[in-house]
């Protein structure tokens, strides 16, 4: 609803698909990096001893787990195909085919999510 | 040093992304595991770097969320970066030492 007397906020650019790109990439960002700390303090258990590693191995065998570590995989696709967008933008230039890699690298991040899930299930 | 960190980063992550499939194809049991890491020098030189340039690259990138979206100042900003940074080295590393360390587990 526009408020009377002042410019309505523009939000045109977020139909953009390499908005949604750029977007994607941040936000996988975020996650990976939130991520990262309880995938090291998971590893670290192994100092502990093997059970402890073990234990939390077998807590992971949980399906609902085993959703969120295919997730995470397809994050970590995307985040790197995203980056690998920028720096050939940066360095090579720009050209129209961009928006067509995009989302076949969001394609694909999704189907290398996927063969991880059908692997660990 | 974030575009740096990022192109470094990409032969990282295909090579961890390969262990993972590799990994998930074989048993993933503790004792496996551990079996295949342990003692390894290799895995350790590749992880410890792995680990380093994962931190800068987040460290940073957590920076610009910071400003962009918590509308923070430089100062905290870089304070964020900091800590960030530092976490993910020591528990990183840590987590290396872990599972390549003969005799740790």
């Amino acid at each position: 609803m526009a408020l009377s007397g002042e410019a309505k906020r523009e939000t045109t650019y977020r139909r953009n698909g390499l908005w949604f790109a750029a977007m994607a990439h941040r936000i996988s960002g975020l996650a990976l990096v939130l991520f990262l700390p309880l995938h090291f303090l998971a590893l670290g258990l192994a100092i502990e001893n093997e059970a402890a590693l073990e234990g939390f191995l077998r807590w992971s065998d949980l399906t609902v787990v085993k959703l969120a570590e295919a997730g995470l995989v397809a994050l970590l696709v995307i985040h790197l195909l995203g980056g690998l967008r920028l720096l050939v933008v940066e360095n090579f230039g720009w050209s129209d085919a961009q928006k067509s890699a995009a989302t076949i690298a969001a394609s694909i991040a999704a189907l290398i999510g996927f063969i991880f899930l059908v692997r660990v299930l | 040093l974030q575009r740096a960190s990022a192109a470094l980063l990409a032969p990282f992550v295909l090579g961890h992304l390969a262990v993972m499939f590799y990994a998930t194809g074989s048993s993933l049991t503790a004792a496996d595991i551990l079996g295949r890491t342990s003692g390894s020098i290799g895995w350790a030189l590749f992880y410890c770097a792995f680990v380093i340039v994962v931190a800068v690259h987040g460290a940073i990138g957590l920076r610009a969320i910071a400003i962009e979206w918590g509308h923070v100042g430089e100062r905290k900003a870089d304070a964020v970066m900091l800590v960030t940074g530092a976490v993910l080295v020591l528990l990183g590393l840590r987590a290396v030492f872990a599972v390549i360390a003969p005799g740790v587990a």
